[in-house]
């Protein structure tokens, strides 16, 4: 229970699901070794310690952020600009870590000291504005950042697909540099959303919750609020940023679409409020549920337009085209801010009760 | 002793709030400043009616939103469905009656042009009306839900607009009457722009003359003051409030037209990108102000049309340059209504 922090799934189901989860990530390069489902199991990773990370403001402090994506851009962008402006070598990674992490906690600092003095839709609002203007600066300032067009690099030796590790006639399955990456991402996120349930479950932690039912009595309480609330936005800023590192280095690419778009917000909110705000394991769940609908629903929607066009229903073929995925998400995501605010876990952890 | 007091009270006129005019001076100081820094007044002219036009067409669009987060409470991040819903719903009349608006007479143009405004702000009304009723309803009093909630409303709604109408951009061309400019000398003044500055003066001059002189304004107003009290005199304030929900979503469609004509073409996300700006607005002019929100939107378009011209690297970042600046100045906007 260590490693948990002292918070375990508290449910039969959600424990069970988890370790289905866990175990199908960490063995997903011998399970599922096409490049597609590559794809999907380290989004899964990825966004799991980003929605995580997401999960620490929204959840746990119930400030609502819509700079998330900033920072998870930043760090997209800063080992991406590193890697193509340096070479690629080992140097440039740290480079990259060294100059994008403090830039996203110095912001992180910034918007927080300027907005959280105020209430929470304040905070929402010059939130949204902040990273509008920085998406725009990203598209716009292409000798830095390539522009619309993002930039594209190349890994250091190491981690690169033709460097094979492990022949395949020793396994049976060749373990190579594709490999490695893979594993530094499923590490790496993993050891994120253990320090976040680590700090969630700290006296600073509580504070944050306390903040959350009822900031006046906190202060009253003598806790400074402010401080706690920038803390917590700077923590949150950090993992964000080094999911971001983490993306980049899968992707071996850094763009406006991948990293910084709006859509992707619009995502993380989705998978933190379907699978459980204020609970880490929440992010998980939400992040493996929706990326496997993004993944694998629309092919559904795609046969299930085709079959209602052919049967010359008028407008549902348009609603249930496999674009319109993000239609369907959005009216569950209303129905469960309304039904079951607690997401995914919070019912399951409920029906134990 | 008590006799005194009430003939001095009778005698005084009651006291009245001093008026703030220093944030009405800002956008004419920032206007004259530019003068020397363009340099040829043709080009200033030409881009402070730019910047008029261009702020009176988000002035449209935030009004309602302003007055909706004054009077109840409510920051409604589905506002900018309704500026697309206005917008979409728009081309349904002016694209077959695109014969009305190639004709070169301005009372055919017209035709088209008022048939069209006036379905696109009873359809993002009635939208309103739902929205108001279906989601906001239920979650009156939590913010982070309505965030949330607003949010999937938004979400909905535009991806239902990619749905009815597809995913590409609809081209929406100005009326022939409309195109071009007045020439004065050297100085042009598009049509276009003239006419975004009437319809915007025209609507705030209502906004106004029905806040400020007709009982139903009064109550609005009081009712940003202080909800509760308005609410203990027998008024029910859900109603009103879901009567300004309407008014100001039906403003934003009409200001969606507007936009969609002035940009001549017509896009689902365009909602969500106007949302920014909006809130910008509505954050510089104070929540729940309405006056503030007009000098908000003149400043935010000032800046964006200034700042294009003479830095266009810097009008990236301009506004919200000009967001953290009035908010040093002024923590909770050019004039704080509410104390919340």
């Amino acid at each position: 229970m260590m490693i948990l922090s002292g918070d375990p799934p508290r449910s039969r189901i959600l424990g069970l699901l988890l370790i289905v989860i866990v175990t199908m990530l960490a063995l997903a390069p011998f399970l599922f070794p096409g490049a597609k489902a590559m794809n999907v199991a380290t989004k899964i990773c990825i966004f799991a310690a980003l929605v995580a990370s997401y999960d620490l403001l929204l959840g746990y402090t119930g400030t609502v952020s819509f700079a998330h994506t900033m920072f998870y851009g930043i760090g997209s962008y800063s080992i991406a600009i590193a890697l193509y402006a340096m070479g690629p070598t080992w140097a440039s990674v740290a480079t990259g870590i060294v100059i994008g992490l403090p830039l996203a906690a110095l912001l992180a600092l910034g918007i927080g000291l300027f907005s959280l003095r105020v209430q929470a839709i304040f905070f929402a609002m010059i939130t949204l504005a902040v990273a509008s203007a920085f998406l725009v600066l990203a598209s716009q300032l292409s000798w830095l950042t390539g522009g619309d067009d993002g930039r594209s690099f190349q890994l250091p030796e190491l981690l690169r697909p033709g460097t094979v590790l492990i022949s395949k006639s020793v396994f049976g399955f060749e373990f190579n540099g594709r490999t490695l990456t893979y594993y530094i991402v499923f590490f790496g996120s993993a050891a994120m959303i253990l320090t976040l349930l680590r700090i969630v479950n700290s006296p600073f932690g509580r504070v944050l919750q306390a903040v959350r039912e009822n900031r006046f009595r906190a202060e009253a309480l003598g806790y400074r609020t402010v401080f706690h609330l920038t803390w917590a936005n700077v923590l949150a800023a950090l993992v964000a940023a080094c999911a971001g590192i983490l993306n980049s280095l899968w992707l071996r690419y850094a763009g406006p679409e991948t990293s910084l778009s709006f859509i992707i917000m619009v995502d993380i909110l989705l998978m933190v409020v379907i699978g459980g705000m204020g609970t880490m394991y929440g992010a998980v769940i939400g992040a493996a549920m929706f990326i496997l609908a993004e993944n694998y629903l629309q092919t559904l929607m795609g046969m299930a337009s085709k079959a209602t066009a052919g049967a010359g229903i008028p407008v549902l073929p348009d609603l249930l085209h496999p674009d319109r995925w993000l239609l369907w998400l959005g009216l569950l995501f209303i129905a469960s801010v309304y039904f079951f605010p607690t997401g995914v876990v919070g019912k399951l952890r409920g029906k134990k009760a | 002793m008590t006799d005194s007091t009430t003939s001095l009270a009778a005698a005084e006129p009651l006291p009245q709030a001093s008026r703030d005019f220093i944030p009405l001076l800002l956008p004419v100081v920032l206007a004259l400043a530019m003068i020397p820094l363009i340099g040829s007044p043709s080009t200033w002219v030409t881009l402070t009616v730019a910047s008029l036009a261009m702020g009176m067409m988000i002035f449209i669009m935030a009004s309602g939103l302003t007055l909706v987060f004054g009077l109840m409470d409510v920051l409604n991040f589905g506002h900018g469905a309704f500026i697309a819903v206005g917008a979409y719903v728009a081309t349904l009349v002016l694209v077959p009656m695109a014969g009305y608006i190639q004709a070169d007479s301005l009372w055919l143009n017209l035709l088209a042009l008022a048939p069209a405004a006036l379905l696109a702000m009873a359809v993002s009304g009635a939208v309103g009306l739902v929205f108001e009723r279906v989601l906001i309803l239920p979650v009156y009093g939590s913010h982070l839900k309505q965030i949330l909630i607003t949010m999937g409303g938004l979400i909905v709604a535009e991806q239902t607009l990619y749905a009815l109408w597809g995913p590409q951009r609809i081209p929406l061309p100005l009326p022939a009457s409309l195109r071009g400019s007045f020439i004065f000398g050297d100085i042009a003044i598009a049509k276009y722009r003239v006419l975004a500055m009437v319809v915007g003066l025209v609507v705030f001059g209502l906004v106004l003359l029905v806040l400020n002189r007709t009982k139903i304004g009064l109550l609005i107003r009081a009712g940003v003051e202080n909800r509760e009290m308005v609410e203990a005199l027998g008024y029910r304030i859900k109603r009103l409030f879901l009567g300004v929900f309407m008014v100001g979503s039906a403003l934003a469609g009409l200001g969606g037209i507007m936009w969609g004509l002035y940009r001549e073409e017509v896009h689902a996300s365009m909602g969500g990108d106007l949302m920014v700006l909006v809130f910008i607005v509505i954050i510089i002019g104070g929540l729940g102000s309405i006056g503030g929100c007009f000098i908000g939107a003149i400043l935010v378009a000032m800046i964006a049309n200034y700042g294009g011209f003479l830095v266009p690297k810097l009008a990236l970042v301009s506004n919200i340059l000009l967001m953290v600046a009035i908010l040093m100045w002024r923590p909770r906007g050019l004039y704080p209504v509410t104390n919340r």
